[in-house]
């Protein structure tokens, strides 16, 4: 519960301006909490009067002691392993530094032994090994009786999984089957001084920040953004210990089974891994002109983005949407071409290390978000700014 | 066929703008609205409803207001209406929302359960997965087709990949989240609006699902919110103005062959 010390409060109004959530008020000079709070503690903490104050209840305390090591997920697809696996293995080794515990890979698959050295020379001490001839594709259901049975068996302190479709398919299984706390879509991660996992996420679609710990479960869970984290070089010289783990599965278990995979793009375009993204909007006009990104987008390696407009007009799928209702991306290098940057796109897209953006229109909100800006025709600057890119990277 | 659909009160992020003084938030005068997600959700359910039979019920957590939100699930053909409503509940995490959810849920009949796939404040996508979790079902995730058999009780959805999608079957009942591309979502008309005013909404509290308080809300939650602060707004770019395209495009060209990113590129093609 949230009360407000009246004889404390002053009246000052910081409650007000610094609540996300609109829910402090003050009436008659004194502050109020309305019924859309949300008990964040922005105002407990920035009270000059410390006039307000959150009653949080005492735990249980559990035997956290017993709980050590952090653990990375490692995500694979068809035998590779994902980018964000591997940038959460450097990511990770910093964080079992700090703590002077192990790092651990979790490897779910069949056939995939042979991965685990990929995953050692990226820093893990010991590989979770756990292989069945069901696991060839992700199975919601079984990969999450998997993983919920080994993490209660070694007990880790911390479990990070790269926040894909299936990271953040699976995550929330495992955390509602432990009952243990869960950090979505991190984009910062660091150790506390009392040695606990500090989760810092974007909300409100990166508008604000929050920092969150999981004091009282066991592991602490955050499902991690791609392309976040810095990827260290491997180091084949490294020495492992590979576990076995048996993993027996109840074909019962699998309630909901794959029937059929459709693949609709061709490898090198997912959004979410890509360091690179070139991204269209209503200003290419119609699908015909599509290809005038597409090369720019082939040049440099990039996936192939849009906003909503060019979906809603079918000039792409879908899966193709950056933004509030398609995809969170947060690319070394994102190229707006006609998009004029309504916060529906911005959202998606602001965490993006550059950004870069082609308007014809001067006041396009994109072009006050870019580190660099091009005024002028996209049909005209494209094509020449292709031209000129092939040049420098390939010489020709 | 019984389907709940699962539903948040949202701001509407469009309308929410930064105090460039403080560096805040302006929420004041924000307008709420039905999560985009969960309206596909609800138009889903609805669909459903209208092709093999059965009965739409909305459920939310929220403030009293939130009933608001359950109003246009109502009026876009839902309908029953829940409306979980407690101080307890405030401060709720992902997991002390899915809990709370399950604890109404668990008492009603149903064969399907839809959510949208998250929310667009939090973004979390958790309460899905973790409400069906709770409830002992299986949630199927980030779904854009859904085909059911009510004779053989069987559903058959279209899951989104990053490379596409997969079919996956399941026997009811499951839980699915919605994404975009699944449907449209209609616009309901001033009389669906009107009439949405005549069907029920329950209230329901801590007292009427039960269990413990300390289960709920804040005390409820394994995840606290230790800091929020508004991230550094980005602005003061570089912007080209040229009227000859072949300059501007040139300009660019040189500034983005300096980023590091692009050097790395150069070095791989090489």
């Amino acid at each position: 519960m949230i009360r407000v010390i009246v004889d404390k409060c002053t009246g000052c109004k910081v409650c007000v301006s610094i609540c996300p959530f609109g829910a402090a008020e003050v009436v008659n000079e004194k502050a109020q909490i309305t019924a859309t709070c949300n008990l964040c503690g922005a105002c407990e903490k920035s009270c000059p009067a410390q006039a307000i104050i959150i009653e949080r209840p005492k735990r249980a305390e559990i035997n956290l002691a017993e709980y050590k090591g952090v653990w990375v997920y490692a995500e694979q697809s068809e035998g590779k392993i994902k980018n964000v696996a591997l940038e959460l293995l450097s990511e990770g080794r910093k964080l079992a530094d700090k703590l002077g515990q192990e790092l651990a890979a979790v490897l779910i698959g069949k056939n995939v032994s042979n991965l685990s050295d990929t995953l050692i020379a990226h820093g893990a001490d010991k590989v979770y090994l756990i292989e069945n001839e069901l696991l060839e594709r992700y199975n919601s259901d079984a990969y999450t009786t998997l993983l919920t049975a080994v993490i209660s068996q070694y007990k880790p302190s911390i479990v990070l999984y790269g926040a894909t479709l299936n990271g953040r398919d699976l995550a929330p299984r495992v955390a509602a089957r432990l009952r243990v706390g869960l950090t979505a879509d991190c984009t910062g991660l660091d150790i506390t001084d009392d040695g606990l996992l500090l989760q810092t996420r974007p909300a409100f679609g990166g508008n604000i920040m929050a920092q969150i710990l999981s004091r009282y479960t066991r592991p602490q869970m955050a499902t991690v953004r791609p392309n976040v984290m810095k990827r260290a070089p491997p180091d084949p010289s490294r020495k492992g210990e590979v576990i076995r783990v048996e993993a027996n599965i109840n074909p019962r278990i699998i309630r909901a089974k794959v029937v059929n995979v459709v693949r609709e793009v061709s490898e090198g375009v997912n959004l979410e891994e890509a360091d690179i993204i070139v991204s269209c909007g209503r200003g290419i006009g119609k699908p015909e002109n599509i290809p005038v990104v597409e090369a720019l987008a082939k040049t440099l390696n990039a996936a192939l983005g849009c906003s909503r407009p060019v979906v809603d007009e079918n000039w792409l799928p879908h899966m193709h949407q950056v933004g509030q209702t398609g995809k969170t991306v947060a690319p070394k290098l994102y190229i707006a071409v006609g998009i004029s940057g309504m916060i529906q796109h911005l959202v998606g897209m602001q965490t993006s290390d550059i950004i870069v953006a082609i308007n014809k229109d001067p006041d396009a909100p994109i072009l006050k978000i870019a580190n660099y800006g091009v005024v002028g025709d996209l049909f005209k600057i494209v094509p020449e700014l292709e031209k000129e890119l092939r040049k420098g990277l390939r010489g020709d | 066929m019984k389907i709940i659909v699962c539903v948040k009160q949202v701001p509407e992020v469009t309308e929410v703008k930064i105090d460039p003084k403080t560096n805040t938030l302006i929420r004041e005068g924000v307008p709420s609205i039905v999560n985009p997600f969960d309206e596909i959700a609800v138009e889903e359910a609805v669909r459903l409803k209208e092709k093999h039979g059965g009965e739409v019920t909305v459920i939310t957590m929220g403030p009293p207001q939130a009933r608001q939100a359950l109003l246009r699930c109502l009026a876009m053909g839902a309908d029953k209406g829940i409306l979980l409503t407690d101080r307890a509940f405030a401060g709720s995490d992902t997991w002390a929302t899915a809990y709370t959810l399950a604890q109404a849920i668990k008492k009603m009949e149903y064969d399907l359960i839809l959510c949208g796939a998250r929310a667009i404040d939090g973004d979390t996508a958790q309460v899905g997965p973790e409400l069906a979790e709770n409830l002992g079902i299986t949630p199927i995730t980030y779904v854009k087709k859904v085909e059911i058999d009510t004779e053989k009780k069987r559903i058959t959805v279209h899951r989104e990949t990053e490379e596409g999608y997969e079919v996956i079957e399941s026997r009811l009942p499951v839980l699915l989240t919605a994404i975009k591309g699944l449907n449209e979502p209609r616009i309901p008309a001033l009389r669906e609006i009107m009439l949405a005013k005549k069907k029920e909404i329950k209230e329901l509290n801590l007292a009427s699902i039960g269990g413990e308080p300390q289960s709920y809300g804040l005390s409820g939650s394994f995840t606290e919110v230790v800091r929020i602060f508004t991230p550094k707004q980005r602005g003061g770019g570089i912007i080209i103005k040229e009227e000859d395209p072949a300059v501007a495009a040139k300009k660019l060209a040189q500034l983005l062959l300096e980023e590091p990113i692009i050097k790395k590129l150069r070095e791989k093609v090489k």
